[in-house]
């Protein structure tokens, strides 16, 4: 038996119905070691005071911003070279954790921005360009939900996917230069360099969190809409019946 | 192949100047978004001077997303897009024919009117030569990008609203190149480097955006 025997939506529902409540709990794991780590293990910064603790959301919640932009983009590529429907199912299900990810880095960037800077915003390159993000993500969301017919629905947001992934690193030069160029290096986002090693643990440790919750609803996802596109399969019937 | 291109640009001018309405409304939206903003700025010279190229530079995004609406809606509604695409050639070409119609219908007036607008922004002659080189570079590249954008939200229900929302993000290093280098020139910096951003940008574009919009064409006319 090989992997792509799990290519068929009939066999992968089944397996990830399976998988789903280990990845969550793997993440209630994962997010209370690495909540304790950062509240009670990792000390205060001299510079900073406690308010720095918000980077152990804030800077997981933006690597999965990025990384699942990515990751969708992979399986857009997937879907569209070969026809495989459970790849655009697993893109179309990564995009909401996705945008909510991007919306809480900028949310607790925000928060961390007004005591350390004393502004909420500044034009930051990566305030910005994750500004643009959470747009792309929000079109990829807009296209999916204006077309009814799934299959137009998949590939229009696999290509345009494709082409956000494309312009992202495009978008984020052209901000970052934008922006030394407007007001010079006046707000760094760089922290000290030598960041204490439990710091860093609590943050590795929080953002295989964000890993594993990320797994465990986008898999969530991908079976609501597995079962709602093959609603008039047999096995998904058979599925059906047994819940209600 | 090169007369199939010529062919597709001839019809979409030829169309477009039947229907000159059609066709002025983007300009004339040009114009007024960019003389409202005088209006609620207010009309201290210096400050205009540093916001010209910028608004000049968004009003022309926006005037550009007007009219790729119906860059490929009309042919899709009276079954011509179709033909079109059954065509014996590359639909990338086809695309790109489109693109470029839409460049020379929409952008190159663009053109004639930045200077005019750049004038009652107080810019300088230099900055004016520079602002309509940068979109002389830029606009093609609203086309190119737009028409993957129209392609995608064909015959789409708020298909005018979602291409903005799903363009706008993408038009963002054109924004900045093409604003930077008027920019530049203004506070002497030079333009060259934004310029020469734009210009790969368009080679960019034009290599891969007719492609991704044929593709696209292909997904929703289906």
């Amino acid at each position: 038996m090989s992997l792509y025997h799990y290519a068929s939506p009939a066999t992968f529902y089944p397996l990830a119905g399976r998988l789903v409540p280990w990845f969550a709990a793997l993440a209630v794991v994962f997010a209370a070691v690495g909540l304790y780590l950062s509240f009670f293990v990792a000390p205060t910064d001299f510079q900073q005071g406690e308010g720095y603790r918000i980077i152990f959301i804030h800077v997981p919640a933006a690597w999965m911003s990025m990384f699942i932009y990515i990751v969708m983009a992979f399986w857009s590529a997937i879907g569209l070279a070969w026809n495989t429907r459970l790849s655009f199912v697993m893109a179309r299900a990564l995009a909401p954790t996705g945008a909510m990810f991007t919306f809480l880095a900028l949310w607790t960037g925000a928060l961390w921005g007004k005591p350390m800077w004393g502004a909420w915003w500044v034009w930051d390159a990566r305030l910005t360009s994750e500004l643009i993000l959470l747009f792309l993500y929000v079109g990829y969301m807009a296209l999916q939900a204006a077309i009814d017919d799934p299959r137009r629905a998949d590939r229009a947001g696999a290509l345009l996917n494709l082409v956000g992934v494309i312009n992202v690193p495009i978008i984020y030069f052209s901000v970052k230069w934008w922006n030394t160029l407007h007001q010079g290096a006046s707000v760094s986002l760089t922290r000290a360099p030598s960041m204490a090693q439990v710091m860093l643990w609590g943050m590795l440790v929080m953002a295989l969190a964000a890993w594993m919750y990320t797994i465990a609803v986008a898999l969530a996802r991908a079976r609501t809409l597995i079962l709602e596109r093959e609603r008039q399969t047999e096995w998904a019937r058979a599925v059906l019946k047994e819940q209600a | 192949m090169l007369r199939f291109l010529i062919a597709v640009i001839r019809r979409d001018i030829l169309l477009a100047a039947r229907r000159r309405g059609d066709w002025l409304t983007a300009q004339f939206f040009f114009v007024m978004v960019t003389s409202l903003f005088p209006l609620g700025i207010g009309p201290e010279p210096a400050m205009l001077r540093t916001i010209g190229p910028g608004v000049v530079w968004v009003a022309a995004l926006l005037a550009c997303l007007l009219s790729l609406g119906r860059l490929y809606a009309d042919d899709h509604r009276d079954g011509s897009l179709e033909q079109l695409l059954l065509a014996p050639y590359s639909n990338a070409l086809l695309a790109l024919g489109k693109a470029i119609a839409h460049w020379i219908i929409n952008g190159i007036p663009l053109l004639l009117i930045a200077p005019v607008l750049g004038i009652q922004f107080g810019l300088p002659a230099d900055a004016l030569v520079v602002l309509v080189l940068s979109l002389a570079i830029g606009t093609p590249v609203l086309s190119l990008l737009g028409g993957i954008g129209a392609a995608l939200t064909l015959g789409l229900r708020g298909g005018g609203v979602l291409i903005t929302l799903l363009i706008l993000p993408l038009y963002v290093p054109v924004l900045i190149f093409g604003a930077g280098a008027v920019d530049g020139t203004l506070s002497g910096t030079g333009a060259e480097a934004h310029l020469s951003l734009l210009g790969a940008v368009l080679v960019m574009a034009l290599l891969v955006a007719p492609w991704i919009s044929a593709l696209a064409l292909r997904v929703s006319v289906e």
